[in-house]
């Protein structure tokens, strides 16, 4: 077993672009389910505002973390890997109401467990680009031509399968050693990780 | 008598007064004329009758004639070009009075003529019948006399009320409490004709149906003087125009018809001019009025291709402190008591009942009703088969949410009751109005005759056996804009109970859900919830186990 030190694993740049990511998700999603009439609380005008305002953010944002995710390298650590991942979803389904260690402990070169991979892969590719796209597709109707029930559908799919990642992730994120050290270790960006990876990507 | 002359002097006064502020105020709309009618001979007068007036006007304005002969204002008479009916006055019925045959004197009042007495002996050709002072009047003591097929009032008249809307200056209240209402001086009003106002046009047009906004509900008296939250462009203190700044007229023809609307103006448009021959908010407003650089704005402008502006624009017709009728139940009419005919009313004074023409409904500040419009009306005209056990549609609108070019349109629906030939099921005329002979519903309170003479000026046979349907009339509504600030919300429209909520056929973001994608949704993000929920409390009680066998 490596030996765990306190290093900082997320930058400020990944730390901003989450947190940054959170709010204007939550601020997408309850305006969103305002304007769809699932929830009331807010004029429709000023969530169709907000809704569009923090839209534009978060596609901007996304725009400079692909960037950043190319030129740093970073995109490496969402290549999936069947690698470990049948011992993390044991360990989440049964090993973690036995106390047992976390069979796959982030290095620096390995920011995120096998089941991370493939949950934040999936949300860049598919659901992230799905909203985004169905959303403007949806502001664009007018131009398009293209039928506005149909997008609208496509975009509150979208919308569903961000908003049942969310509630996981949100979930996910108080398993560590304790209930705040995952929250904490974005917020810092330090987290005890291995110092000596003999595994290797 | 030396009374009443002594009056007339002094309303002569105190009008003329009045009627020099008119085009000189701040910011008037209405231009100066290049002539002072004063200072023509052959305008001095004295007139006897109003085509005395008329003669003079042509000496000079040698075509004006020619024009008002085309004009729906003379002819009451128009072709749809779309759907080919012949429509107009002389032809339509409506949910009102029902009908001009055999009811001419009173109907032809609003007529732009002298003498249209009946409509077999008038002379359409003759261009001194033409009424010029109706539209040109300046001092706003020119009005036509109700039941005088056009012609104003050449001898005092003496009546227990007041006709509105006749000039409160001629009007001499007696000492046993009548009021004798006073001829116009015919030499002064043609001295001071000029460009048509508000009141011009709002003599007859607010006036229809029988009363003050009776029958379009967004055209009343209100618009005279109104605040800009009744019309934010005829109001002094708003835009302070005037009808023919948007009805501008080219040869005394007007654009802006309700037998065929115009949705958008789809002319070649070119700054600070108005095409005369066409009429639409964007004629002025442009297709895109709304700020483009703002996220609200751009939005908005995204919905002018299918919602019209006067459906966020005017919240509500009947502005202003006066009511429209909104239902009219011929049925109900002819009840005596005591052999007379009688009259109830509402706690604001409205007729709720009248014996002569039945049951009414008002409304003020009326919330419009919403159907999607493309500007084409067609009309059920007598002699066209009907289903009495519906609601028949006296007009019906096309376009429809699938129909590209068809926008959400606001509308008056006028409804109420009408007879119909309940053997051959059409829609019939009906004599209201005659003081003389022993047909007339409004002299005898026989529907038997009064229908009966109605038809009998008809090509259309009628059978004499008679009902009442149940009957709607769409009015579009496109005066009483508001300020901006007073628009239509987003969230009014873009909800489950808003105004839009029973106009079907497309999807309205906020109104329509997805019933079984939300379901799904929804059951999906609740397992979620309880799954984390359900794991948090294992980890929670296992750990608690944990600590206890430790």
């Amino acid at each position: 077993m490596a030996d765990l030190q306190y290093v900082k694993i997320f930058t400020r740049f990944e730390r901003f672009w989450h947190w940054m990511q959170a709010l204007l998700v939550l601020a997408l999603l309850f305006t969103g389910a305002r304007l769809h009439g699932l929830i009331g609380g807010m004029h429709w005008g000023q969530a169709f505002q907000l809704h569009l305002i923090a839209a534009g953010l978060i596609i901007i944002l996304w725009i400079f973390a692909i960037f950043w995710h190319f030129t740093t390298g970073a995109w490496q650590h969402y290549i999936p890997t069947l690698r470990n991942l049948v011992p993390v979803i044991r360990y989440y389904a049964y090993g973690i109401f036995r106390g047992e260690p976390h069979p796959a402990k982030p290095t620096i070169r390995r920011k995120h467990n096998p089941l991370q991979r493939i949950s934040y892969l999936f949300l860049k590719l598919v659901i992230n680009p799905a909203i985004w796209i169905t959303g403007i597709l949806y502001l664009t109707v007018a131009l398009t031509g293209f039928d506005l029930q149909t997008v609208a559908w496509l975009h509150v799919v979208a919308a569903y399968a961000m908003a049942i990642f969310v509630v996981i992730h949100v979930y996910m994120a108080t398993t560590g050693d304790t209930p705040t050290a995952y929250v904490k270790a974005m917020t810092t960006g330090y987290e005890w990780v291995s110092v000596e990876d003999n595994a290797g990507p | 008598m030396l009374r009443t002359l002594l009056h007339a002097a002094l309303v002569y006064v105190l009008a003329t007064a009045a009627h020099a502020q008119d085009a000189d105020a701040p910011g008037s709309t209405i231009p100066k004329l290049t002539a002072d009618h004063a200072k023509f001979d052959s305008l001095k007068g004295p007139f006897s009758t109003g085509s005395d007036v008329t003669k003079a006007c042509l000496s000079c304005h040698t075509e004006a004639g020619k024009q008002m002969m085309q004009s729906i204002h003379w002819t009451y008479e128009t072709v749809n070009p779309v759907t080919g009916q012949t429509l107009g006055k002389k032809n339509v019925l409506n949910s009102f009075c029902g009908n001009l045959a055999t009811n001419e004197p009173r109907c032809t009042s609003c007529h732009a003529g002298y003498g249209w007495d009946t409509t077999g002996s008038f002379d359409f050709t003759n261009e001194t019948n033409i009424d010029c002072l109706a539209c040109h009047d300046t001092t706003g003591e020119y009005v036509k006399w109700p039941t005088e097929a056009g012609h104003p009032l050449y001898e005092p008249r003496n009546q227990a009320g007041r006709m509105s809307p006749y000039s409160k200056a001629l009007i001499v209240e007696e000492p046993d409490g009548t009021l004798t209402h006073l001829p116009p001086d015919l030499a002064r009003v043609a001295a001071n004709v000029g460009r048509p106002t508000n009141a011009n046009c709002g003599n007859c047009h607010f006036y229809g149906g029988g009363g003050d906004n009776v029958k379009h509900g967004d055209l009343s008296s209100a618009l005279l003087g109104a605040s800009p939250h009744v019309d934010v462009h005829m109001s002094p203190e708003g835009a302070g125009m005037v009808c023919v700044d948007c009805h501008v007229g080219n040869s005394h023809q007007w654009p802006g018809s309700r037998y065929h609307g115009t949705i958008t103006d789809t002319s070649h448009q070119r700054p600070g001019m108005r095409n005369t021959d066409i009429l639409a908010c964007n004629s002025c407003h442009t297709a895109t009025p709304h700020k483009a650089l703002s996220v609200m704005g751009n939005k908005l402008n995204d919905h002018t291709d299918r919602v019209a502006c006067q459906t966020c624009h005017i919240p509500e017709y009947a502005k202003g402190g006066v009511a429209t009728k909104t239902w009219w139940d011929w049925s109900t009419a002819g009840k005596l008591k005591d052999g007379k005919p009688y009259v109830e009313k509402d706690a604001a004074g409205r007729d709720t009942y009248l014996t002569i023409k039945g049951d009414f409904e008002w409304g003020e500040d009326v919330v419009p009703t919403y159907e999607f419009w493309d500007g084409i009306v067609e009309y059920t005209m007598v002699g066209d088969r009907i289903d009495p056990s519906g609601v028949v549609g006296v007009n019906r609108i096309g376009g429809s949410a699938d129909q590209p070019g068809s926008v959400i349109f606001p509308f008056k629906r006028m409804r109420g009751r009408q007879a119909y030939d309940a053997v051959n099921e059409y829609l019939i005329q009906n004599n209201v109005y005659g003081p003389e002979g022993d047909s007339a519903l409004w002299s005898n309170y026989s529907w038997e005759k009064a229908l009966k003479a109605g038809m009998a000026d008809s090509d259309i046979p009628y059978s004499g056996e008679f009902g009442f349907t149940e009957t709607e009339m769409w009015w579009p509504t496109t005066h009483m804009v508001a300020p901006a600030n007073e628009a239509l919300k987003c969230g009014q429209c873009h909800a489950k109970d808003g105004r839009l909520a029973d106009l079907a056929g497309f999807y309205l973001p906020g109104r329509d859900g997805f019933a079984l994608t939300d379901r799904i949704g929804l059951w999906l993000l609740a397992l979620a919830l309880a799954g984390v929920a359900l794991h948090a409390g294992l980890r929670i009680a296992s750990r608690r186990r944990d600590k206890g066998e430790g």
